[in-house]
């Protein structure tokens, strides 16, 4: 069935006109040559909307709260930091504004003039100030389009919360979710999103989760064993986990299920052997991950509570794990497997028919695949024959492929942001595994985490 | 004369009864020989069962082995604890206290059962020369299995390994053993507790090939995530490609 399923692809790829020579030596080119310019394809800049030319932002400060008050130079940064972070602006340097004296407040004080000439040469200019009010404070935040100076504001929109860092950097991020959100054509801003992972700071790895840019860092469990390989659940309320738990007196790998309402961990099934890598269904209402059969471990689904379990993969003593769904269509599920020798990526159908391996050029050792939220592409990491663990971008129409790192420690578990923009994994670059993100074509790089060991970066879908 | 004729008479009936009597003998001892009229089948054979214990008095801790044997008999029940066995074979029980072990057997022909009793006594005391612990001899005879990188298949030096460990454990079937799978830091966290598994699932596997009864073996993976040795080189990585055999409580 494996095989047959693998001919039907191979005939698909060749039925599309790509004949296999020239698609290597393609590829080899692509590999072979740095650097590789994404914004020059076309399949990565449909796939992440990145590579498109950038928008002009001006952001003069905000001001207030209160003459050099630390609330106002927090928002400020935040602010500055999410926007230029999105991947959509380009933010003009504040050295190249008009005196601050003349920095707009409020719309009565713009004079779109001094924003438009150069060297400042912005598009959009985002403007407002912060006031204390009796109920707690306000943002008050204005964005206008330049290019068109009679036109009402594109934004006018008072934020409120309380006085507090916590609080702030929250209207921040509102703030700039709603002007991203604006300027992408609808895709929200990621700067409310968050990042589940695991840490060793506090001994064995534990659960965490972090804002997307690595403020709040928050330890969620105290098991004392290992927390692994988290997974958001859809909708943001439950982590699933890889955990170590007794089976009839044998500590082993099992699911967990974290709930960030409850904060305590839910009932979940046991199983004899090793039970792990949890990945959700796109509805929420499935986990498919790795069990124990066959003198190996192949592909599960079951429900969100661990009924109704079902075995997809049925190849004796070969290893079949990190499941993850399509996460636009819920149709299909890539996962790795060895059942070719060394682990490489396969797709098939969410019902376990139709298995195709997905080929690259070399062998190597494929691992950690994470589906792109509209579908359309494929990260993951790859050890090529006498090379390191890099990351790839891989277009699944066309088998294209992009690398995104090269000669810089091990980098592995890419997770994508939900405005497809934006990749988070874990790297040894800085001489210990830490997680980074950045941008899906490999630029903007940020570290988030720093103290003890921190792998397996998992981005919410929201 | 009288006398004469009177015991002549006694002689006769003597005679008498006794040729009675001889026919009456004759006549049962030749009754089968002409073909008996079509009889029911004759009653199928009773079951038989013998149980014995070796040693039947054992200290707490210890433990006796129950051999049986039995004959038409269709099933037999080994209580309490055993249950269904085998027409022959033979079982090691460690009971914690004095217990009488009974074996029913039960065929076509009826029941019948035999029953031994197992004296449990105190652990001993502190013997002036202790022999090694359980833990001790696991420790001095098990050896680990090693796997080449990326591998789950068993390597000569692993069967050799696994063989002894087989040996062993045939011999101290007390014991159940977990089996832990271990990898090197090289490959991937996901996928290497799923090789972990597999090579606890290869050795698991050729152990029962050997005679270790499979219920005594469980299996799990640690991945990379317990490490033997932490340092970077290939020492240390062999070191951590194993699977891992633990004594279980």
């Amino acid at each position: 069935m494996t095989s047959g399923a693998e001919q039907w692809g191979r005939k698909t790829q060749f039925r599309r006109g790509v004949p296999v020579a020239r698609a290597l030596l393609l590829l080899a080119l692509l590999l072979g040559l740095l650097p590789v310019r994404p914004a020059a394809q076309d399949w990565f800049r449909t796939g992440t909307g990145l590579g498109v030319k950038k928008i002009r932002l001006a952001l003069p400060d905000f001001a207030g709260p209160a003459p050099g008050s630390s609330l106002g130079t927090l928002f400020n940064q935040v602010l500055w930091n999410d926007l230029e972070y999105s991947g959509i602006l380009e933010m003009v340097s504040k050295s190249f504004y008009p005196l601050p004296a003349s920095w707009p407040t409020a719309p009565s004080q713009l004079q779109p003039a001094a924003w438009t000439a150069a060297p400042v040469a912005a598009q959009m200019i985002l403007y407002g100030s912060l006031s204390q009010q009796q109920s707690g404070l306000e943002v008050h935040a204005w964005l206008n389009d330049l290019g068109n100076p009679a036109a009402a504001p594109v934004l006018a929109k008072i934020y409120r919360g309380n006085a507090d860092p916590q609080d702030i950097r929250r209207l921040a991020h509102e703030l700039a979710d709603d002007v991203v959100q604006l300027l992408s054509g609808g895709v929200p801003g990621i700067a409310q999103t968050r990042i589940a992972f695991t840490s060793t700071r506090s001994g064995r790895p534990e659960l965490w989760v972090m804002d997307y840019d690595g403020a709040n860092q928050q330890q969620l469990t105290h098991l004392g064993t290992a927390a692994l390989t988290p997974r958001w659940s859809p909708d943001g309320t439950l982590i699933a986990f890889t955990c170590f738990e007794p089976y009839r007196g044998v500590l082993s790998a099992q699911i967990c299920i974290y709930s960030l309402l409850a904060h305590r961990l839910l009932g979940f099934p046991r199983f004899a052997g090793t039970t792990s890598s949890p990945s959700w269904s796109p509805d929420g209402r499935q986990l498919a991950f790795m069990g124990s059969a066959l003198g190996g471990t192949q592909i599960f689904v079951s429900d969100a509570s661990g009924g109704h379990r079902r075995q997809l993969t049925f190849v004796p003593r070969t290893v079949n794990t990190s499941p993850m769904w399509n996460p636009r269509t819920g149709q299909q599920i890539v996962f790795v497997s060895d059942r070719g020798g060394s682990p490489q990526l396969y797709l098939m159908n969410a019902d376990g028919s139709n298995v195709v391996k997905i080929d690259l050029p070399d062998m190597g050792y494929v691992i950690d695949p994470a589906w792109s939220p509209n579908g359309q592409l494929l990260a993951f990491s790859w050890r090529r024959p006498g090379g390191n663990y890099d990351l790839y971008v891989m277009d699944l129409a066309s088998h294209q492929l992009l690398e995104l790192t090269r000669d810089a420690g091990r980098n592995e578990r890419p997770s994508w942001a939900p405005d497809g923009r934006h990749l988070v994994f874990e790297s040894t670059r800085s001489g210990s595994r830490q997680i980074w993100t950045m941008l899906a074509d490999g630029s903007g790089l940020r570290q988030l985490t720093t103290g003890g060991e921190n792998f397996s970066p998992n981005w919410s879908w929201h | 004369m009288r006398e004469g004729s009177g015991r002549k008479a006694a002689w006769v009936v003597a005679v008498a009864m006794l040729a009675l009597l001889g026919g009456a003998c004759k006549k049962k001892v030749q009754a089968p020989l002409p073909a008996a009229p079509p009889a029911p089948a004759p009653p199928p054979p009773a079951p038989t069962v013998s149980l014995k214990a070796s040693p039947t008095f054992i200290t707490r801790g210890e433990s006796s082995t129950l051999t049986w044997t039995s004959t038409n008999a269709t099933e037999l029940d080994l209580e309490p604890g055993v249950g269904k066995v085998a027409p022959e074979g033979s079982t090691t029980v460690s009971p914690t206290t004095s217990t009488t072990y009974t074996i029913t057997a039960t065929g076509p022909g009826g029941n019948a059962s035999d029953s031994v009793r197992i004296t449990v006594g105190p652990p001993a005391a502190p013997k002036p020369a202790p022999g090694p612990s359980l833990e001790e001899l696991f420790a001095q005879n098990i050896r680990d299995a090693f796997f080449d990188f990326d591998r789950a298949d068993l390597r000569p030096d692993a069967r050799e390994a696994l063989t002894r460990d087989a040996e062993f454990l045939r011999t101290h079937a007390q014991i159940r053993v977990t089996i832990e799978g271990h990898c090197d830091e090289r490959g991937s966290l996901e996928y290497n507790l799923g090789l972990g598994q597999r090579r606890a699932d290869a050795a698991r596997e050729f152990l029962v090939s050997l005679g270790v009864t499979a219920d005594r073996l469980r299996t799990m993976s640690w991945g990379k995530e317990h490490p033997f040795c932490t340092d970077h080189n290939e020492t240390c990585w062999q070191q951590n490609r194993r699977a891992h055999l633990v004594m279980a409580q």
